[in-house]
């Protein structure tokens, strides 16, 4: 019973937003977000600081609830923490007290045999590229290996939708790259449905399907949709692909960073 | 998959109570005996320089002769038999109260409004305030010096334990309701693993406020135990057993603290 419970938390879930609304005290943070999430696609959700994004995808894990709208996962409604989902925030928290493997186990479904729950957590410290490490504790690693214990804490699980809270933002630039390309790597391998909160706009366009920008309203009203693009290149892209660079100007733009050889141009000309 | 990275820096060595080698271990116990020895022999200059008289301050010498007539007289192991019953029962049920209250207050705003000044208030009592209200409820059998120990005992745990709980990292509460933990399972996996060290800390604090009360129980009512021995001392002139006493004293806190303090490096270990 527990194992067919498993098989269908592992199959990759739709995910749709309809009319969301959430409000804090005076303060309209989401001013209805309509959106349907297609089911094993990476979503980026882009936007400015403190625009919402965090907002949405606390509201898809069921860490919080929506002053009105709502959201399906699958056709039903998320009320309340939802086990369909795995979160891996900014900060790996791990349990300070536990090993590694230890921490990836939180993660498991519960009933999972202990047997195949042990198995299946050396599979993920091994996919992640910690087999090495699982019985270290996690001050003993690096910000990158935490970060990445906690994406295995969170696959474990066999989520339906694996909601990424701008999860390599804290991390050295290096480092950041290659989580990415692990990412993208293990979603492609797992088909896993993904929203991945995230302001860089490069990680953006090198790892999402589809990029969904949000835009607060001039009047207060809460952010909405702003803009839904299409990534055109397949995954894996290369990060020089000359297709996304008009991708990632327009993106930019749209956040405020127009193209700087049109400013340089009028400098020149003065 | 190669993700080579190299684990951070361990964090600069600290004065780590775990598990340097065991030579280093020996050292720092030998140099924690050196205080000891000094006042010793200070204590024995001072003596043998006539400033005080024997009544006052009487040599080393005379202590050691004091603690052995109590062992001739088969006195010494009551005494001591008799003070750590009462810190060991008194202190198990303060702690253990003090546990429960604890964490009642810790985890429940609702039981922190309602109960918490109030424990704050009867914490500000002074230990000696409690024993005449305690005497004259429980007699001057044992109960009323359990209890004493017992109330003693219950602040440090019961402060420790309710800030721990209280104050668990929230980032590590919402992973674990992230993740399906609630109710039960989030107490075992997340709050207490995480509130451990200030509470086996707290534990220790208590046992060493027990001892306090201990002997503010003992200088009042009792024919007994350690605190009786000091008072017994001044009636009757034996400075010399009155210094055995604080010696001994001191030296079975430290013992037990110590045993404690094993306790907490056992929960402390692995997570710095």
């Amino acid at each position: 019973m527990p194992a067919s419970l498993d098989r269908s938390a592992a199959a990759p879930a739709a995910v749709s937003l309809h009319g969301l609304r959430r409000v804090f005290g005076a303060r309209t943070v989401l001013g209805g977000i309509d959106l349907q999430i297609e089911a094993g696609q990476i979503i980026a959700l882009v936007g400015p600081s403190g625009c919402g994004k965090s907002t949405v995808l606390r509201l898809l894990a069921g860490l919080d609830r929506p002053t009105s709208g709502t959201v399906l996962i699958d056709g039903r409604p998320v009320d309340g923490i939802d086990p369909r989902c795995a979160v891996v925030f900014q900060e790996p928290r791990l349990m300070p007290w536990r090993t590694l493997a230890r921490n990836v186990a939180l993660g498991l479904p519960p009933g999972t045999p202990r047997a195949e729950g042990r198995a299946e957590v050396l599979r993920w410290l091994e996919l992640v590229g910690l087999a090495d490490f699982a019985d270290h504790r996690p001050r003993q690693v690096s910000g990158g290996m935490a970060q990445r214990a906690a994406l295995a804490r969170a696959l474990v699980r066999r989520p339906g939708v694996l909601l990424l809270d701008e999860p390599f933002a804290a991390l050295d630039a290096l480092t950041r790259l290659r989580m990415q390309d692990l990412l993208d790597d293990l979603q492609r391998r797992e088909g896993t449905t993904v929203v991945l909160v995230t302001h860089d706009v490069d990680e953006a366009v090198q790892l999402a399907d589809r990029i969904v920008l949000l835009r607060p309203a001039d009047d207060g009203s809460g952010a909405v949709v702003g803009a839904d693009l299409q990534v055109p290149a397949a995954r894996p892209r290369d990060r020089a692909d000359p297709s996304l660079v008009p991708l990632r100007a327009d993106l930019l733009a749209r956040l405020g960073v127009p193209r700087r050889a049109a400013a340089l141009d009028t400098e020149r000309v003065r | 998959m190669t993700l080579a990275e190299t684990p951070a820096q361990a964090p600069p060595e600290e004065p780590r109570p775990a598990a340097p080698g065991r030579g280093r271990a020996w050292a720092r116990l030998a140099a924690g005996l050196i205080p000891p020895l000094i006042l010793l022999g200070v204590w024995q200059l001072v003596a043998a320089s006539g400033a005080y008289s024997t009544a006052q301050l009487p040599p080393p010498a005379d202590v050691a002769a004091g603690l052995g007539e109590l062992i001739e007289r088969g006195e010494l192991w009551r005494h001591i038999a008799i003070s750590v019953q009462r810190v060991l029962l008194g202190y198990a049920a303060g702690a253990a109260c003090g546990l429960a209250l604890g964490a009642l207050v810790g985890l429940s705003a609702p039981a922190r409004a309602l109960l918490a000044p109030t424990v704050q208030a009867l914490r500000t009592v002074p230990s000696l305030a409690w024993v005449p209200l305690l005497l004259l409820w429980m007699g001057i059998g044992e109960a009323p010096k359990q209890t004493l120990v017992a109330i003693g005992a219950f602040f440090p745990v019961y402060t420790t334990t309710a800030a721990a709980l209280a104050h668990v990292d929230p980032q590590l509460v919402e992973l674990g309701r992230a993740y399906g933990l609630r109710g039960v399972g989030l107490l075992t996996k997340v709050l207490l693993p995480a509130a451990a060290p200030s509470v086996v800390n707290g534990l220790r604090l208590g046992l060493a406020q027990g001892w306090l009360f201990l002997v503010a129980a003992e200088l009042i009512a009792s024919s007994m135990g350690l605190g009786f021995v000091l008072i017994d001392s001044q009636n009757t002139g034996r400075t010399d057993l009155m210094l055995l006493a604080i010696a001994l004293l001191a030296l079975l806190g430290k013992t037990s603290d110590a045993a404690l303090g094993l306790l907490e490096r056992r929960v402390v270990r692995g997570r710095t």
